[in-house]
């Protein structure tokens, strides 16, 4: 006779929070595939833990994005922005499918020269930007977004020292009913702030002014905040034609469009409460559009989404290296990730399935990584069936931030595979080694071991 | 209509903050017009609800709101492949939005609620009520929504007293001195977080209206009470229906301008010179709605009626003076029954 | 290490401990382990009997029901 499959006891104190288990079948629901390609053999072939993306779903996303703001307004541009995941393979389907470069600093500007994008696509953003990047940023031709004071002073010393004239715009905060506000960056528009700039910029030989450009967060759940900062870059653009008698060619207003990501401690999933690419495209053409500008006058509506274009196309693969009960009695599942490569799980209560088929048995358990921290959690308390060493997890929605600000802390960090469009599979940055870290260092005579 | 309705109720938690699912389930049973069989929907193994044979035929436990659509529809697919549902009342708060959200999708399980829509349900939020009594033309106390600490430190010099501070989900504090509002802000920030809401304080006489709307702009009942008793929690333990056309009107007022349809509970406070201020609009029945069948209206078998597509026509009397005091019980059990509902999820 | 004589098992694997009034639910697993327990069993003859029935590594199994049994001792259901 066959053997029944084992299953480890498990012993549940029947209390009266214990109902969640009905009706969490979907959280359980194995994920065995990442389009077509069994997570099993993934992670046999490039190793644990192993991050994947799946150029299908970024064509897709961006295919969609673009479909609903085209479909609403006649002059639209989105930008990438390299920040969210600046790896090469995922810069250049974004190219491909016709999206610019918005980077933010120069090492960013230079990955983008590397990529192939004509200065003129480039959008430089942020507050640091040295003499010698706003130079060849001027003369690449590039859209250089101004941030401060200092930074528009240095800009017209350089331009009248090197006889060039920047195509540039500045970057204005404002209240938009959003909080925290984000008022750091760029200049303020309710106290003057942003008028006087222009108004420097408008009264200078040395600058030409062509947008105005505004982020007035990230994972911002209000459409309508995005009708307000329309509204007041309209208004800026108007004062501007009306005063100086140039319309401005465009208008850019950043990224923050959410991932259907959970934010922590929000009471319902990201899945159920966070408002479509449709609201937040309504909001803002709805403003453009009824504005007042005449047809021809309209100007570019550009756009830097990140996340929203990129996380569900992200995973992460892990292999659980351990289970065992705290001294509270809960259930502590250990994976061979954690914060090092998983950075998102501290904003985001991240979706982790199991890759197997397990019983219909769950337990909650809390999600470590395997650093030697313990701030090294990627979920604090999740229902999922009961996992054994050796099992596999997917995390979901990792796509952005997280192959950007890991960190190489403790371990090394893993690789990263593409599914292409006819699944077949491309490592597009090899795991870590020794060599990589050791290229680095340099061990000075005197504490040199004579081997 | 048909003999034999399945419907599900939620919120059994008839305890010393109740729900109103037991009291909605009783007004049901009630009603002549049809008979139903009822199916508890509970969130805990304690809700005394479950264990009313009674009134509620069978129960399930469901997801907990935070949970997500995706788990309370897959909840509910197995309960309806059960039961074969036809109509379910949410009674919670913090359910509501998820019901909403799933209306569409139970409609074509073959499943009817008789809920108001997001946009209804959204804009008599706390944190918007004053938009919404603007924009509608009713009389609402002047709040203030603040994000920040700083922002009360500006407005020290402007504030008039007294004002009630009040946290986003619960909690309002009346406060006399610009200490007191700082003190009453910091210890609702340390429980509820941010934004805290200044209001404008209303006197007067605070009165419950128990309200049902068809969806189309008409009230199909209007009850107001008014509060006899209270507990420390400020919970309604015994309660008065009164007549006054000047509530009456601004209910159907409500009605007629939000187009709501289901069940809500205004809380009006009227002042001493007769303005009465809607201080919060609840979007679901409320937990005394028993004495609206008592007065003779009784909504949430209107609301049935409405439901299954049967015309109802607004009533036009209730009985005055009807009091309802509510009392505690203890119901007995055995420890099977709890392990079964705590174990199995089902009763 | 014994299990109280006063623990009640339910058809449907449920516990009931009457000194405590704490109730508890198990999968088949643990629900087989309770009987055996019962049975007055060591826990290697429990291993041995889980081994036969289920397909399992010795090892892991031991792990398991050393971890199950300090559970059980935590929540009074052992002596
Ligand atoms: C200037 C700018 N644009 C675009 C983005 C992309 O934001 P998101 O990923 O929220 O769309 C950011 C991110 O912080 C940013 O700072």
């Amino acid at each position: 006779m066959e053997k029944k499959r084992y299953e480890r006891p498990t012993l549940r104190k029947m209390n009266t929070g214990l109902m969640n288990k009905f009706g969490s079948k979907s959280e359980n629901t194995p994920v065995t595939h990442i389009e077509n390609n069994s997570v099993k053999s993934l992670l046999k072939e490039y190793g644990s833990p192993l991050f994947v993306i799946s150029e299908r779903q970024i064509r897709r996303n961006m295919r969609n994005a673009s479909r609903i703001f085209k479909t609403r307004y006649p002059k639209v541009q989105f930008a990438w922005s390299y920040k969210t995941n600046y790896l090469d393979a995922v810069c250049q389907i974004f190219h491909q499918e016709g999206s610019w470069a918005e980077v933010v600093s120069g090492f960013e500007y230079d990955k983008a020269l590397k990529n192939g994008v004509p200065g003129n696509q480039i959008i430089f953003n942020g507050p640091d930007k040295t003499d010698e990047q706003l130079l060849l940023a001027a003369r690449n031709n590039s859209l250089i977004h101004i941030d401060h004071y200092d930074e528009l002073y240095t800009l017209i010393r350089l331009s009248e020292e090197h006889r060039m004239r920047p195509r540039v715009a500045i970057r204005i905060n404002m209240d938009t009913g959003i909080y925290p506000k984000w008022d750091r960056f760029g200049f303020n528009f309710e106290n003057g702030q942003a008028w006087n700039a222009l108004t420097r910029i408008l009264n200078s030989q040395w600058l030409e002014l062509v947008g105005l450009h505004c982020h007035i967060g990230t994972f911002m759940l209000s459409p309508a905040a995005y009708a307000t900062a329309a509204r007041n870059l309209c208004e800026l653009a108007w004062s501007v034609k009306e005063r100086f008698g140039k319309m401005v060619d465009y208008i850019d207003l950043g990224g923050g469009f959410p991932s259907t990501n959970t934010l922590k401690g929000a009471y319902l999933p990201g899945t159920d409460t966070v408002p479509s690419i449709d609201q937040f495209a309504d909001a803002i053409t709805d403003v453009i559009l009824g504005y007042g500008f005449r047809p021809e006058e309209l100007p570019l509506l550009i756009l830097e989404s990140g996340r929203a274009l990129i996380d569900d196309a992200g995973y992460l693969l892990g292999t659980v290296l351990a289970t065992k009960r705290l001294s509270d009695g809960r259930r502590a599942t250990i994976l061979d990730f954690g914060i090092n490569s998983l950075f998102t799980a501290f904003w985001y209560e991240h979706k982790v399935s199991p890759a197997q088929l397990h019983s219909r048995q769950t337990e909650e358990t809390v999600l470590y990584g395997p650093l030697c921290m313990n701030i090294d959690m990627v979920r604090e308390n999740i229902v999922m069936p009961l996992l054994e060493k050796g099992n596999q997890v997917v995390v979901h929605q990792v796509g952005a931030y997280n192959m950007t600000q890991w960190m190489q802390f403790i371990t090394l960090r893993p690789a990263i595979v593409l599914i292409d469009e006819e699944n077949n599979t491309h490592i597009i940055r090899r795991p870590e080694t020794m060599e990589y870290i050791d290229s680095l260092e340099q061990l000075p005579q005197h504490l040199k071991q004579d081997v | 209509m048909k003999k034999k309705l399945v419907i599900a109720v939620t919120a059994l938690n008839a305890i010393d903050s109740p729900g109103p699912g037991v009291a909605v389930i009783r007004a049901i049973r009630e009603c002549p017009d049809f008979e139903a069989r009822i199916i508890g929907l509970s969130y805990e193994a304690l809700e005394p609800g479950l264990y009313m044979h009674e009134l509620v035929d069978k129960s399930y436990q469901i997801p907990y709101p935070s949970a997500g659509t995706d788990s309370l529809l897959a909840r509910l697919e197995y309960i309806h492949a059960e039961e074969q549902l036809e109509l379910i009342i949410p009674n919670f708060d913090a359910e509501l939005f998820n019901f909403i959200k799933l209306r569409d999708k139970l409609h074509t399980m073959g499943i009817r609620t008789f809920l108001p829509d997001l946009v209804q349900f959204e804009s008599r939020d706390k944190l918007k009520l004053f938009d919404f009594g603007k924009k509608h033309g009713f009389l609402v106390p002047r709040d203030r929504v603040l994000h920040e600490f700083r922002e009360l430190k500006k407005m020290e010099e402007e504030l008039e007293y007294p004002v009630v501070v009040k946290g986003k989900f619960y909690d309002a504090v009346i406060a006399n001195s610009y200490d007191q509002v700082e003190k009453a802000f910091l210890k609702i920030l340390a429980k509820w977080g941010l934004p805290i809401i200044l209001q404008d304080f209303v006197k007067g006489t605070e009165i419950n209206i128990a309200v049902l709307g068809d969806g189309k702009g008409k009230a199909i009942s209007i009850i107001p009470m008014r509060k006899l008793y209270i507990t420390d929690k400020g919970k309604a333990w015994a309660g008065i229906t009164l007549d006054d056309d000047r509530l009456v009107a601004l209910a159907r007022q409500f009605i007629a301008s939000t187009q709501w349809r289901g069940g809500c509970e205004l809380e009006v406070m009227l002042t001493d010179d007769g303005k009465p201020f809607i201080m919060e609009v609840n979007p679901r029945f409320p937990a005394w709605i028993y004495l609206t069948a008592a007065a003779g209206q009784n909504q949430p078998a209107s609301l049935v009626k409405m439901a299954m597509g049967e015309p109802v026509a607004p009533f036009t009397h209730y009985e005055v003076g009807k009091i309802f005091i509510r009392y505690s019980w203890d119901l007995i059990t055995d420890i099977a029954e709890f392990q079964k509902i705590s174990g199995n999820g089902e009763l | 290490m014994r299990i109280r004589k006063n623990i009640a098992v339910s058809e449907e694997g449920f516990l009931f401990n009457p000194t405590t009034g704490d109730s508890f639910s198990t999968n088949s697993t643990g629900a087989l382990i309770i009987r055996l327990l019962k049975q007055d069993k060591t826990l290697p003859e429990i291993a041995s009997e889980l081994c036969d029935e289920y397909d399992a590594d010795r090892l892991l199994v031991e792990r398991d029901l050393e971890e199950f049994a300090s559970l059980l001792k935590e929540y009074s259901v052992l002596d």
